[in-house]
């Protein structure tokens, strides 16, 4: 069934509203969503009545805000599949995930001469980590280079694979070219060989299903915020047999079974890996955002998604000067451009005196950027609530703007 | 014309233009594209000024006790923003440039234009200039 996208508009107060005297078209869904109404209120509603620190309290409140705060871990098993309830942690986001998992698994389990393999299209935030674990422990990086449409080179991917392989950490769906990795073949080949597999599921789990227990991915990392929901929270899930076996990442309160100070024993999963008190308000309110997208159905928003995508890409294309970055057969709603002659800076700000919302810049994939030998892109994104006369607005005035160098 | 005549007079243009975000970017593009050439030795690292996200290459030459800026950039506005400093702040004395107050900045409202990541920018330009005027001030004295 086809969504109403008037009505989930409707749900979303920020998109009403001029910007620039222009109403507002905001494409920059892929550096953050906005978020329903049911987030924001679940937020505020948790400071005006059920706040409290969970765990151990033991009044009323504290045993609210622990359900409902345990409540979204619940929602997230389903979101994901997980075995179990608890290979679900909180992070700060898929940025402090990554580190988590190169500071406590990475440590203990990649020694010198091990090789770790990640792609030529990774986030800066899945390629510092590796390369201070590996400089600490005399390790060696790899890199899956991609070819010219934005695609894996799945051969050279093989040949890197060797007894060697510890770890394959790698992007589900590039956050710069949208192009959607085939990582169910990468993970069968890496455990094939006895590597684990950590996937950076910061832009696929908004808009692709993603069961963990049908992938076999060892690690999924990705940030509430890019689902609907609030800024500065992320979800790790770990396979349980690997999370008992990684020593943990901070030390304090929440994360340990007994303190003495002989000696002081870890908290069981989840609890060892969330040392302090966690956001729990956010965490709180993301179970709003998993509603929203279940009430909606992750088919329905992708199928809407991909529409606005394939229009965008045909009516864009016919414009003289525009060059698409990221040709991928297989793409989410991302479309990265530049304009011939011009800087995408220049071009995202004439497009926010339109009213219109884009990133533009290298999107923290400079080797990316080096590898098509470009500085940056101009980046439009879409979601559930854009449409596609948004769409034309946006194709007029990249009309309008790439005419200027190229008449 | 004076420092303070110049930027009245790029107030005024700006006024203009009223409030139209849109046709005042035309407009800053439309100035960068009338900048004089900048000599393509000249756009090496060590003339980028820092601080600022997009390239900025900026030169200083000095003679008769006036100074010469020389300047281009790798995105049109930049370029467009460094003609207005080249325009109110090149030929003059190191002594005027280094006392000049560019208020003409505020008054066009360029904050609002060009938003705060270019502003910051925007800044690090009127620094390096007046930095290499207290250079060439300093080599005039000594």
């Amino acid at each position: 069934m086809s969504l109403n996208i008037e009505n989930i508009r409707g749900e979303f107060p920020i998109l009403h509203q001029e910007v620039n005297g222009r109403p507002l078209i905001y494409f920059d869904n892929a550096a953050t969503t906005q978020k329903p109404l049911a987030v924001i209120e679940a937020l505020s509603h948790y400071y005006k009545t059920d706040n409290s620190n969970i765990h151990r309290g033991a009044h009323t409140l504290a045993d609210r805000a622990t359900r409902y705060y345990e409540n979204t871990r619940s929602l997230l098993q389903s979101f994901l599949n997980t075995k179990e309830v608890e290979e679900i942690i909180f992070t700060k986001g898929t940025t402090e995930g990554i580190n988590l998992i190169a500071s406590t698994y990475g440590r203990k389990f990649i020694n010198a001469g091990d090789e770790i393999i990640i792609s030529a299209m990774e986030h800066h935030a899945n390629i510092v980590p590796w390369q201070m674990l590996c400089e600490e422990k005399g390790a060696l990086l790899k890199i899956i280079p991609i070819s010219d449409m934005g695609e894996l080179d799945i051969e050279a991917f093989d040949s890197m694979l060797s007894s060697k392989t510890k770890l394959v950490s790698i992007v589900h769906v590039s956050n710069t070219l949208g192009t959607i990795n085939p990582v169910e073949e990468i993970i069968e080949k890496a455990h094939a060989i006895g590597a684990k597999v950590l996937l950076d599921g910061a832009q696929s789990t908004s808009h692709l299903e993603v069961d963990v227990q049908s992938l076999d991915c060892d690690f999924l990392v990705f940030s509430a915020h890019k689902l609907y929901g609030p800024t500065g929270l992320g979800v790790m899930y770990g396979k349980r047999e690997i999370l008992d076996s990684m020593p943990p990442y901070q030390g304090g309160g929440e994360m340990i079974k007994e303190v003495t100070f002989e000696k002081t024993t870890y908290n069981e999963l989840p609890f060892k890996f969330e040392a302090g008190t966690p956001n729990i308000g956010d965490v709180i309110a993301f179970g709003k955002a998993l509603e929203f997208i279940n009430k909606n159905g992750k088919n329905a928003i992708k199928a809407h998604e991909d529409e606005l995508l394939e229009y965008a890409t045909v009516q864009l294309s016919k414009i003289k000067g525009f060059i698409p970055v990221g040709t991928a057969k297989n793409k989410i709603s991302v479309i990265s451009f530049n304009i011939n002659g011009m800087h995408p800076f220049d071009v995202g700000m004439m497009l926010d005196a339109n009213g219109i919302a884009v990133r533009t810049g290298h999107h923290c994939t400079q080797p990316l950027m080096q590898r098509f030998g470009i500085e940056g892109t101009v980046r439009a994104s879409f979601s559930v609530y854009n449409t596609k006369s948004e769409i034309d607005s946006l194709v007029a005035s990249v009309s309008k703007i790439a005419k200027i160098k190229n008449k | 014309m004076s420092i303070q005549e110049i930027q009245n007079e790029i107030i005024d243009e700006f006024q203009i233009l009223g409030d139209d975000r849109e046709s005042t970017i035309f407009y800053i593009m439309e100035l960068g594209g009338k900048l004089p050439e900048m000599p393509e030795e000249d756009k090496s690292e060590e003339n980028i000024i820092k601080g600022c996200q997009s390239k900025v290459w900026l030169t200083a030459s000095e003679s008769n006790n006036k100074i010469n800026y020389l300047a281009d950039s790798n995105t049109d506005i930049t370029k467009g923003l460094i003609s207005l400093l080249i325009r109110v702040l090149s030929g003059r004395s190191p002594e005027e440039i280094i006392k000049a107050e560019l208020d003409f900045i505020e008054k066009i409202g360029m904050g609002n234009i060009i938003g705060s990541q270019r502003s910051n920018g925007l800044a690090a330009m009127i620094k390096q200039m007046k930095l290499y005027a207290i250079a060439y001030q300093a080599k005039l004295n000594a």
